[in-house]
């Protein structure tokens, strides 16, 4: 359409022209800087991970695939990631089952005390993480609890469970009725619309939801240093490192978290698509 | 008879487990943490021993000792929200009306960064504004930065840290609310002999509100209450609120003033909000 444009009018001067261009693309320029923004450190993660840096990391020396095939070479790392994988495994199931029960009760019913429930969700979201690490560690402190593991994943679990609960709800609210109704047509009792209709349908939402609350788990900071005493996981590594200098391992992780969470979500979207097309 | 009474229960069955989770785990806490707040010291006790009692003044002592950290955190969590709308609403708006089929995948790429830990994307924006980093010499060599003048362990490093960690969180809530809308309307008011700027500023940016109101307190609040940045990319005298927190619990065992600060904090935090919701007059949040 825009070609057809410019072909007829072919006396306009260039520099009118590239003007024009300017201000038809303007936008998507300025959105390419921003991506450039959203991605330079993720280059520069990435591009150091191959850096032949010794302990500290600050200075490119050279190429190397060394830490790419010892991504565990420095002391610490790998402990630190695996309690970061365990605690996120355990804080993604447990907000997810719990979340999306919630999700469900606020998504589908009207009941008296809805919109408390609305607000006891969003509390969480709406209180910064240091109150909620601090008030937890009281809370342990309190009890005699010493913090460590479990307490980690159960603070996982406070934050996580909102995140979990409006992503769910919004695929709910998204769900045509009418293919309830047309099952429980067709002689479904509740039950069985539930498990044949309705959960098929909102499993994407819950999926989403799951993989929204492992990041989110994997990547905390503040909340883990609060109640994880002297368990080391992935963040706290890099925190406590980042006085000395990062080991280039660290960069593989997250360069490997990146590309294999990049992987996760376009498999994700791909077979969302092509189950669509199938039906 | 019993299948409608099930039915009335059934959502409450639903919420009772999550709910109870997040009454010991959420409102218990916070509860607890208003009563740590109000007590003094043992007298003769060790340190980090502290008895129950409505000591107020500690609110008052906590926020006069640390005025300017709260200044400052006010300070760079505002510029920083200015900021990341000025980058994110541009950018949701690209996705939204001009990205045709890479919709999905464009905002694929925005969450993407997220996926590195955010501790190694500030660890690399120190590195990168740092002294032997890209960013310095060319600047220092065109003579736009002075020999002396550094980026990091500056305000601006802070900010633009705290602008860019929460960057995310502002354009995905205006990306969902740019989305829905017709962009009928907006031909409509073009063909009401509106221009670029007017339909924008008619049109477009009232029916985005919601997602500018949600994208700014999803951008706020995290960054008021960080510390991370101000500790990696700032310096003494860039401290946050923040910090002070953290050092108060880790480093002095000063539970009572930490917790007062915490409070001060998020009661900062909700006055803010919800003035701003008022006049930003979007309901539709919560």
């Amino acid at each position: 359409m825009s070609k057809l444009k410019d072909a007829s009018i072919p006396t306009i001067p260039l520099q009118a022209r590239i003007s024009r261009w300017f201000g038809r693309n303007m936008i998507r320029i300025y959105a390419l800087f921003g991506f450039t923004y959203l991605f330079i450190p993720v280059a520069y993660t990435f591009a150091f991970s191959f850096n032949d840096s010794g302990k500290s990391n600050l200075i490119w020396k050279g190429f190397t695939l060394d830490n790419w095939q010892n991504p565990c070479g420095a002391p610490e790392i790998c402990n630190a990631l695996g309690n970061s994988i365990k605690i996120g495994f355990l804080a993604t199931v447990f907000s997810t089952i719990l979340g999306t029960m919630i999700a469900f009760a606020i998504g589908r019913y009207a009941f008296k005390g809805r919109s408390t429930s609305n607000l006891l969700i969003f509390l969480p979201m709406a209180t910064p993480e240091i109150v909620l690490g601090a008030s937890l560690l009281s809370l342990f402190l309190v009890f005699h609890i010493n913090p460590g593991f479990w307490p980690t994943v159960i603070a996982h679990v406070v934050f996580c469970i909102s995140f979990v609960v409006v992503t769910v709800k919004a695929r709910i609210a998204s769900l045509d009725p009418r293919l309830e109704q047309a099952a429980m047509d067709l002689y479904a009792n509740e039950f069985q619309t539930f498990r044949r209709v309705t959960l098929p349908l909102v499993a994407p939402g819950i999926a989403a939801a799951a993989l929204l609350a492992f990041s989110l788990s994997f990547d905390d900071f503040i909340i883990t240093n609060f109640n994880s005493g002297t368990l080391t996981t992935f963040p706290k590594f890099v925190y406590v490192s980042a006085a000395r200098g990062i080991p280039a391992q660290a960069n593989v992780i997250g360069s490997a978290m990146f590309f294999l969470a990049l992987f996760i979500v376009i498999a994700g979207q791909f077979i969302g698509r092509k189950a669509r097309v199938a039906k | 008879m019993s299948s409608t009474l099930s039915k009335i229960k059934l959502p409450y069955l639903l919420l009772l487990p999550g709910f109870l989770f997040l009454f010991t785990f959420f409102i218990l806490p916070i509860v607890n943490l208003a009563q740590t707040s109000t007590q003094t010291p043992i007298a003769g006790g060790d340190t980090g021993q502290y008895e129950q009692s409505l000591r107020f003044a500690n609110y008052l002592n906590a926020f006069t000792e640390n005025k300017e950290q709260f200044g400052r955190s006010f300070l760079y969590a505002i510029s920083a929200t200015i900021l990341a709308l000025a980058i994110a609403y541009p950018l949701a708006y690209a996705i939204a009306f001009t990205a045709g089929k890479y919709k999905n995948l464009l905002l694929v790429l925005v969450i993407a960064p997220f996926f590195t830990s955010f501790l190694l994307r500030t660890v690399a924006w120190k590195q990168i504004l740092g002294e032997e980093g890209f960013v310095v010499p060319p600047l220092r060599t065109l003579g736009i930065i002075g020999e002396s003048t550094t980026l990091t362990s500056t305000s601006f490093a802070v900010i633009m840290g705290l602008t860019y960690n929460f960057l995310p969180f502002m354009t995905l809530p205006l990306y969902a609310s740019l989305e829905r809308i017709d962009p009928r309307t907006m031909e409509a008011s073009g063909d009401l002999y509106a221009n670029g700027l007017t339909t924008f500023r008619k049109v477009t940016l009232p029916l985005s509100m919601p997602g500018v109101v949600a994208g700014t307190l999803l951008t706020f609040i995290p960054a008021a209450g960080d510390y991370v940045n101000a500790a990696i990319l700032g310096n003494p005298n860039t401290k946050m609120i923040g910090n002070v927190i953290e050092s108060r619990y880790f480093k002095i065992v000063d539970y009572p003033t930490a917790a007062a600060l915490s409070f001060t904090l998020m009661a900062a935090i909700l006055i803010l909000v919800t003035l701003y919701i008022r006049k930003a007059g979007t309901e539709e949040l919560v």
